[in-house]
């Protein structure tokens, strides 16, 4: 081994912030089912607290072997509004509470799959489990929700994104810190390791491991070495250390599943940030050459490094899976705050950008008064992005009570804290009020 | 199992000589040596072989109390971590 590739590790480690941001592990629920919810409950319980028993364990280990931090260890599991719906009881915030305990027994991090997929309609369980959303994201610090709206073969439930805006607007009402554990999807994947969003699909395996890579920060480490290159020098360079960041993922993920006997799911390529300078995705688009994120040439420049990312890790790993894309979330990120407050970042440039990466509005706060039918017309107008363009979107919108655009929300840790956004003040009140189902899109009729 | 050690640091008397003597009581083998001088700054990359069953967090952790008792830094790595960035194969 060439001392210069040694040392180019180290740096990457030491300096630029490489890190694997989580190992998740999937747990399948489905043999957990029972009518008797407290059996239901206790049987989830025993089999999330034997699976992932070792899982915080291993996972030191690791970091400690390979010198590498893993910031979270998380598990996810099927969407309990599956596995609720067989339980004769109309109150699903104990499954929620289970949860968290056997994720506070364990010592993860987060666990993921309080979740619904209601993109074509709903079902008994999946409107307890959204009527249940606020108390249990209320009551529980490391549960995760989610709710698929819709998808490109299906259309979008607008029943869903109307009861959606609903239950956000009570969830800010009881905690502000709610929100920030809910996603709201179309397209969603069955295997993302990264959270809010993350749960354990129907089609996985009965336990499985699947690595979350990040990364920011060596990618823009990279690209300061390129300056005023063409643009052809920056995606190569990308490429190059995409492959370098996501060939970690791979090795401690396949580690972790190695050591905890389960199977390796897949790596989400995702260029996840932290709020911590130089950790940052905004950061890379200036490098590129914006001089700050959200003016012109944003899009342009999100749609290179999402792709140069995609392209560098594919082959890095046997698996790709989950959300693979540039997150863009606001409060996580220093470079994006920093837009915001100067002015230069707006949600409608959010949104755009939305269009050429993964994954969302996501972790933005806007004022509490915002009307629960603005909040679904924004997880609407996301849904239509992803439904068209056949991708996934999301949101995870967190309307803070109280506060004003200019004010500030800290959340902490991981989530940051956010400038509180400005809403479009026009009503769409008409059309969520309208409920039923926007078709599927005349491109899902591929058979 | 192989590892690299990496020791970085203002360059002073007897560093190859702590970090070698540590790992002769740790049973740990060395494979080969690389050591250079960078801008002031002592830079050497020892490949050693780590006897199995030992504790890698406990010799991690007396590998770092070591290089702060000689003014260095000092890591320990699976060897695995660099041909997985830098090699196809292997």
């Amino acid at each position: 081994m060439e001392l210069a590739k040694i040392q180019e590790t180290l740096r990457m480690l030491n300096d630029e912030k490489l890190d694997v941001r989580t190992i998740t592990m999937g747990i399948s629920l489905l043999d957990c089912i029972d009518a008797d919810s407290t059996r239901a409950c206790q049987k989830i319980y025993d089999k999330i607290t034997t699976k992932a028993a070792h899982l915080v364990e291993v996972g030191q280990a690791i970091e400690a072997e390979f010198g590498i931090p893993i910031v979270n260890k998380r598990v996810t599991v099927t969407p309990i509004a599956l596995i609720a719906a067989a339980s004769e009881t109309t109150d699903y915030v104990p499954f929620a509470r289970t949860l968290d305990r056997a994720a506070q027994t364990l010592g993860i991090d987060f666990i993921g799959g309080f979740s619904a997929l209601v993109q074509k309609g709903y079902h008994q369980g999946d409107q307890r489990l959204i009527a249940a959303l606020p108390q249990a994201l209320a009551e529980t610090d490391l549960v995760c929700g989610s709710v698929n709206v819709g998808s490109t073969r299906s259309g979008i439930n607008m029943d869903a994104v109307a009861d959606l805006g609903q239950a956000i607007r009570q969830a800010a009402q009881q905690d502000v810190m709610a929100n920030a554990k809910l996603v709201v999807f179309c397209n969603a994947v069955a295997d993302n390791p990264f959270m809010a969003g993350g749960f354990h699909g129907v089609s996985e395996a009965d336990v499985v491991i699947n690595a979350g890579v990040s990364g920011p920060g060596v990618i823009k480490a990279a690209l300061e070495k390129v300056q005023g290159q063409p643009l052809d020098v920056v995606a190569e360079t990308i490429k190059q250390t995409a492959f370098k960041v996501t060939r970690m993922g791979q090795l401690v993920g396949s580690q972790a599943a190695q050591r905890l006997g389960v199977p390796f799911g897949i790596v989400d390529l995702s260029l996840a940030p932290t709020p911590a300078v130089g950790d940052s995705v905004a950061q890379v688009l200036e490098e590129i050459g914006l001089s700050q994120v959200g003016g012109h040439g944003t899009t342009a420049a999100l749609a290179l490094l999402n792709d140069a990312v995609k392209k560098g890790g594919i082959m890095a790993c046997s698996h790709v899976g989950g959300l693979s894309g540039a997150f863009i979330p606001v409060s996580e990120d220093a470079g994006m705050i920093d837009a915001v407050q100067a002015g230069t970042l707006s949600l409608a440039k959010l949104e755009a950008m939305t269009a050429v990466c993964s994954v969302g509005l996501d972790m933005i706060a806007i004022p509490g008064d915002t009307p629960a039918t603005t909040i679904s017309a924004m997880i609407a107008d996301e849904a239509a992005i992803g439904m068209i363009n056949n991708k996934t979107t999301a949101v995870r919108i967190i309307p803070v009570p109280g506060k004003q655009v200019g004010d500030t929300v800290e959340f902490g840790g991981l989530l940051g804290h956010a400038p509180i956004m400005g809403v479009n003040p026009a009503s769409a009140a008409a059309l969520i009020e309208r409920g039923g189902q926007i078709p599927a899109p005349i491109h899902s009729f591929k058979n | 199992m192989k590892a690299i050690v990496t020791t970085v640091g203002q360059d002073q008397v007897g560093i190859i000589a702590g970090v070698s003597q540590y790992l002769a009581q740790a049973h740990i083998n060395i494979l080969d040596v690389s050591q250079t001088i960078m801008a002031g700054y002592f830079t050497m990359m020892m490949a050693v072989e780590v006897p199995a069953g030992a504790d890698f967090t406990q010799l991690a952790t007396e590998l770092t109390s070591l290089g702060h008792t000689l003014g260095v830094e000092i890591n320990i790595r699976n060897e695995q971590l660099y041909r997985a960035m830098h090699q196809l194969e292997g």
